[in-house]
């Protein structure tokens, strides 16, 4: 089972393929949009390319509550393990 | 009233001889062909596998990930408009930008979004890009043209085939002479050497199918022509109301006369025989222009090599011009870059301009025996155009019927 950090990492290649952020800044304490400027459009992209990465469903209707890096990594942890 | 002068203070290109207007020029200069053999696997069972690609990559000059947000129309079209931009010295001289409109034209649109996309949505509806719709709209380009500096004017798209980039020329001259701009971006953009224009244009008959010698396909004028080469790219002229231009002491390649724009009123994709609709573009040009025949010393013919169309636009140039047409130098870049469809009138008028302000003609290549029906006076090797006041006409004809003639002049 991936680890906490190996999903972060994986996500923030993710993220930096689709809206070009630095990996490093993609952080667990990091906010989407306040923080890393993802937009909306640029989320949708990176919400499939994370469902197809770690082999999850992220319904449409969870994305809202995926504020923060933190959050995203946790639920894609949950999803796994459920 | 006193018409509006409207100049040209800017350029920018990227062709199938170059990633930017100098390599571009010099290639035309030089009747160098950028025709060749493609080698996709995609094109492995079609009838015409020659084109005329960009010779740059725009993917290697735009940031990553903006360059996935554009469809190659954009990433073309925004490649030449920063060039365009550069060159005419407009970043940081305070221009109003909502002074500042864009025309920028496509004759088919973001065809490779389109397509990818459905591919996509056979695998897997979630696989389609959430900006598949703002990348393959026929307006991407002009819009991602206007977000890149900013334009608050008018951002236009005129779709008219083949005659969209002289039309957007057009408008971007209507924008300034009706006071609605001062400065406007206009040109045309086209990124579609792909296996379904290849095979409909094939279907229609309309391209060369000299797949052996590439190089010796696009022979606008030949009695031995077959039909055209497709080519991509785009062409973006900052075009300038005069007295904007002079207050910022900005440099002036050409002028622009007027344009002329009509229809032939008589088939989807066969243009006219009796050449009238072309004649009337031309007539009207000279007539916003306030020039006559015998001002035209050079004409950039739209020529895309086939059989019928060449003979239709030197028909219409002999009733346009009439005997001055002996004295109007004539050529067709097209035998070197290709059809650039959407995007052949803005990078031909970009041609224009230089061959008045460099006072010199590029040649027609693989012209090795004149058609008899052609009655121009084509320029096989380069040729130079007088000293003084002179001007020439750019002709665009596209499918639909659709003719545009821009009169340019030295300033």
């Amino acid at each position: 089972m991936a680890s906490t950090e190996e999903i972060r990492s994986d996500l923030a290649e993710i993220v930096n393929e689709i809206a070009g952020i630095p990996v490093e800044d993609v952080q667990l304490d990091k906010s989407f949009t306040d923080d890393l400027d993802v937009d909306s459009l640029s989320m949708v992209e990176v919400v499939v390319a994370a469902e197809e990465k770690f082999d999850v469903k992220i319904p449409d209707d969870e994305v809202k509550n995926l504020k923060t890096v933190g959050d995203a990594v946790a639920f894609i942890e949950r999803a796994q393990n459920g | 009233m006193s018409k509006t002068r409207v100049v040209i203070t800017g350029l920018g290109a990227t062709t199938p001889l170059g990633g930017d207007v100098a390599s571009s020029w010099e290639g035309l200069l030089a009747g160098r062909s950028g025709a060749r053999r493609l080698t996709d696997d995609w094109v492995q069972n079609l009838a015409v596998q020659i084109a005329a690609p960009v010779v740059v990559e725009p993917t290697e000059v735009i940031e990553r990930v903006k360059a996935r947000r554009l469809d190659r129309n954009a990433q073309l079209a925004v490649v030449a408009a920063r060039e365009a931009w550069a060159d005419s010295g407009l970043e940081g001289s305070g221009l109003d930008k909502e002074r500042l409109g864009v025309a920028v034209a496509s004759g088919i649109g973001g065809l490779h979004t389109t397509l990818a996309n459905y591919d996509a949505l056979q695998n897997n509806p979630r696989r389609v890009s959430p900006l598949a719709i703002p990348m393959l709209m026929p307006n991407s380009s002009a819009a991602y043209v206007s977000l890149e500096f900013g334009a608050k004017a008018g951002v236009h798209t005129p779709v008219s085939a083949c005659a969209s980039g002289n039309e957007a020329i057009a408008l971007g001259l209507d924008q300034i002479r009706l006071g609605r701009a001062d400065v406007v971006l206009a040109g045309g953009t086209e990124g579609a050497i792909m296996a379904l224009p290849l095979a409909a244009f094939s279907q229609m008959m309309a391209l060369s199918k000299r797949n052996d010698e590439p190089e010796r396909a696009s022979r606008p004028w030949d009695a031995d022509r077959d039909g055209f080469l497709l080519g991509e790219g785009a062409g973006i002229l900052v075009l300038e109301s005069y007295e904007h231009a002079k207050a910022r002491g900005a440099k002036i390649y050409a002028e622009i006369a007027g344009a002329g724009i009509s229809a032939d009123g008589h088939d989807i994709a066969q243009p006219d025989p009796t050449g009238s609709g072309a004649r009337r573009a031309m007539e009207r040009a000279l007539s916003e222009g306030d020039l006559t025949p015998a001002d035209i010393k050079h004409i950039n013919a739209h020529a895309t090599s086939t059989p019928q169309g060449d003979i239709a636009e030197s028909l219409a140039i002999r009733l346009a011009l009439g005997k001055a047409a002996d004295d109007a130098v004539a050529t067709a870049p097209k035998s070197m870059i290709g059809h650039l469809l959407g995007a052949a009138g803005a990078v031909e008028s970009i041609a224009t301009v230089l061959a008045l302000h460099q006072r010199v003609v590029p040649p027609t290549i693989n012209v090795d025996k004149l058609d008899d029906q052609i009655e121009l006076d084509v320029a096989t090797e380069q040729r130079k155009l007088a000293d003084g006041d002179l001007a020439a006409l750019n002709n665009s004809f596209g499918f639909g019927g659709h003719n545009a003639a821009i009169a340019f002049k030295t300033v």
